[in-house]
């Protein structure tokens, strides 16, 4: 059987790789891949964790963040389109009006 | 214990309450018949509690009335409590007696005047009344203090009651500042009492203060009385806080007439008074009193002899009668300073009164350069101003005789003859200027004579008034509300001194002997028997005394009064009737003089340069541009400066780069975590 911590190191690498991506990638839709990729990193944890400890828990709540990240990725998406027709562009850095 | 006693005070407020609420919609037939109402019911009753203070035996004369309790602080307790005494039974009588009158003349004077400045103008002057015979009622310093202050505050009123002239305004607020600077003196000087000795009542510390000697050199006690002495001097306008006085007489005249003549400005001579076997224990500041009063006497009596304003001449005047009333206060004669507070209260109202019938006449004019022949217009104005003169001059037989006479001989007898002599050559310029006075207003020709630039005060008081412009031709006498006033203020001058015949005239000097236990420490009910038969022996005594020696002296004394009195008045007539263009010649030969008294010796300026230029000069530099200006604003500006200066700074964070905040965010949760794990 897979121990615990093999789980857990795969999800540090998938949230780490994601928070990579967020940071790193200049395309809006290539962060908000890399968001869900975060996403998916917690997810594996949280049911590794349920499993471990025998419970449903880990599983309920993995079933809520796929369906808010559906509606994050919905939402999401349609900002992205919105924010391209303004500036026909997705580079974050082009969206910096918003300060001081 | 008497119920009748708070009722004095409050009617006046009652009517001041009346009229101050409700009088911009009531017409003036009401809120003046009002005002004067409450004004002759308090001296009814007034009358009816004094005529009661009489039937009691002489050491018994001592009515009270406690309200509450108004302090009660560990062991020190004090009530507001109404006393009446012989004392304040003369002053009582005086204030709603004269004040009655001066109600019911006002209601004529100001009838030009719109409804609610009519009863506005009511409703200040009783409040006046009611804080007034606070002051006199009140058997404790605080009480007396505050009416000492209300009727402060209702000088600044009055004074400035046509605000919208300039030099009104002014002249309230002079009065109101000079006066601050008497009554923190008069506050110290309670504070320095308490220390002393524990209470603040006045009979309490009489008792306690009777049981020492008398302080030999300048101690504690002489610094007290100074103290209350120095808000006598601002309250009741002696050197060297007189200079509101003058000024005042912005004011309407019967304002003048009331307070700046009859009763506020008497308040420093009542207290003294009041305070008089504390003072007759400090030898040192008592001098110091009649010396500061005769030199006040001698000063105004000087300049009111060259005062163009007929209503300057006459608060000059009443400065100098104060000065002879603390001259006699300061030599221990307080019977003799209550006397001719009294009879002056008298004459002088009348002659304000009179001044104000002419003023009303002659629609604002107050120049007597520009009077002159109102005898045949003004005939009931002019005899009762005549009778006024006269009093004051001190013509034998009339109400000022008896009491400057004895008030000169109390300081002849005291052995002040230098005091005497001031005080016989301040009576000598008297009779001399209220020659003039009457001379220039009522003999001779209708004159316009007075240079144009002097016109400037007088004519804006009355210039709100709707007079027709054909009144100009004949000026009118007084109509009758202020006859009535006039009369009875006449027959008062005429009448008033006789209740203090002196004994070199056959008579017993009842005022003097009605207003001894006043002056005298408070005794026990036990000893009253024991110490009225002791007084009565004393009395005898010095009676006896009296027989011996001084009757010869003062009548030769009264003698020298009477002459000085009617030598004034000759004088007065042979300068400005038989031969008028001496007053000019004499003001020409002794230029330098006369421009002094003229400028009353500069004082004005010389407080403006010595006081109140300094004053104003740090409250700018230093206290403005220094205080308010570098510290309190510069504080709050500075705070906001570092405020603005520091978000200048910080506001380069947000830098609208999603990324940037999420990077911070980043490093934020992995601070935090680091700090849980790793603690």
């Amino acid at each position: 059987m897979i121990p615990l911590s093999h789980y857990l190191v795969v999800s540090a690498l998938l949230f780490a790789i994601g928070s990579a991506g967020v940071f790193l990638r200049k395309n809006l839709i290539t962060i908000l891949l890399s968001v869900e990729i975060m996403l998916n990193a917690v997810n594996l944890s949280f049911v590794a964790f349920g499993r471990f400890n025998g419970t449903v828990d880990g599983q309920i709540i993995t079933f809520f963040v796929m369906t808010v990240a559906a509606a994050e990725a919905a939402v999401g998406l349609a900002l992205v389109i919105a924010l391209f027709r303004g500036r026909e562009s997705l580079n974050p850095d082009a969206f910096t009006s918003l300060k001081w | 214990m008497n119920s009748l006693i708070p009722l004095i005070p409050l009617l006046p407020f009652a009517g001041f309450v009346v009229n101050s609420t409700m009088g911009k919609r009531l017409p003036k037939s009401i809120s003046g018949g009002l005002a004067s109402l409450v004004m002759v019911v308090s001296f009814l009753i007034s009358a009816y509690l004094v005529w009661q203070l009489a039937q009691l035996a002489p050491e018994q004369r001592v009515m009270t009335s406690t309200l509450y309790r108004w302090i009660a602080s560990g062991e020190f307790t004090l009530d507001v409590t109404f006393l009446i005494d012989p004392l304040s039974a003369v002053m009582l009588l005086v204030i709603t007696g004269i004040g009655s009158l001066i109600h019911i003349y006002s209601t004529a004077y100001m009838h030009d005047e719109v409804d609610s400045e009519f009863a506005r103008y009511f409703s200040y002057l009783n409040l006046f009344a009611a804080f007034m015979l606070v002051l006199v009622l009140g058997s404790s310093f605080p009480v007396l203090f505050v009416g000492w202050e209300g009727v402060g505050l209702c000088s600044y009123l009055l004074i400035g009651f046509w605000f919208k002239k300039k030099s009104a305004a002014d002249a309230g607020k002079k009065a109101f500042v000079v006066n601050r600077i008497g009554d923190y003196a008069f506050l110290l000087g309670m504070f320095a009492l308490f220390a002393m000795f524990g209470t603040l009542e006045v009979r309490g510390v009489a008792a306690k203060v009777a049981a020492m000697p008398p302080e030999a050199g300048f101690g504690l006690l002489s610094l007290a009385t100074l103290l209350l002495f120095i808000g006598a001097t601002g309250k009741s306008a002696q050197i060297p806080l007189y200079v509101w006085l003058p000024d005042a007489m912005e004011g309407p005249t019967p304002v003048s007439a009331l307070i700046h003549a009859a009763t506020m400005v008497t308040a420093g001579v009542y207290m003294i008074g009041r305070n008089a076997v504390l003072f007759s224990h400090t030898p040192d500041t008592l001098t110091i009193v009649a010396i500061v009063g005769a030199a006040t006497a001698l000063m105004a009596g000087t300049i009111g002899l060259v005062q163009n304003d007929i209503k300057r001449v006459l608060a000059y005047s009443t400065v100098s009668q104060l000065g002879l009333m603390f001259l006699a206060m300061g030599v221990g004669a307080f019977g003799a300073g209550i006397f001719h507070l009294y009879t002056h209260a008298f004459f002088k109202a009348c002659l304000f009164l009179g001044s104000g019938a002419v003023i009303h006449a002659l629609h604002g004019e107050q120049d007597i350069r520009n009077m002159g022949g109102l005898k045949k217009y003004l005939p009931v104005t002019y005899w009762t101003f005549v009778i006024g003169s006269l009093a004051l001059a001190g013509v034998p037989l009339l109400a000022g005789f008896f009491s400057k006479d004895e008030l000169l001989f109390e300081t002849f007898v005291g052995g002040h003859q230098i005091l005497w002599g001031i005080g016989a050559l301040a009576s000598l310029l008297t009779a001399i200027y209220m020659g003039r006075l009457v001379f220039l207003t009522f003999h001779g020709e209708r004159r316009h004579d007075a240079p144009a630039a002097a016109d400037a005060h007088g004519h804006g008081a009355h210039g709100a008034h709707g007079h027709d412009e054909h009144g100009h031709g004949a000026p009118h006498d007084a109509p009758p509300a202020m006859a009535l006033a006039l009369v009875v203020l006449a027959l008062g001058s005429v009448l008033a001194g006789y209740i203090g015949v002196p004994a070199g005239l056959g008579g017993h000097n009842e005022l003097g002997a009605w207003l001894a236990p006043s002056f005298a420490a408070p005794v026990e009910a036990g000893a009253v028997a024991e110490a009225g038969a002791a007084r009565a022996e004393a009395a005898a005594e010095a009676a006896e005394e009296h027989e011996a020696g001084e009757i010869g002296l003062e009548r030769t004394l009264m003698g020298v009064s009477s002459a000085i009195a009617i030598g004034g008045l000759l004088v007065a007539w042979f300068i400005w009737i038989q031969r008028r263009e001496i007053a000019g010649q004499m003001a020409r030969s002794f230029a330098p003089i006369h421009k002094l008294l003229l400028n009353k010796y500069y004082v004005d300026e010389i407080y403006d340069a010595t006081v109140v230029r300094p004053v104003q000069a740090v409250s700018r530099e230093g206290l403005w541009r220094g205080v308010d200006v570098g510290v309190i604003d510069g504080a709050v500006n500075g705070v906001a400066t570092i405020v603005d200066a520091g978000s200048m700074v910080l506001r380069r964070l947000q830098t609208g780069s999603v990324r940037a905040y999420a990077g911070s965010f980043f490093i934020g949760v992995v601070l935090m975590l680091g700090y849980y794990l790793w603690r």
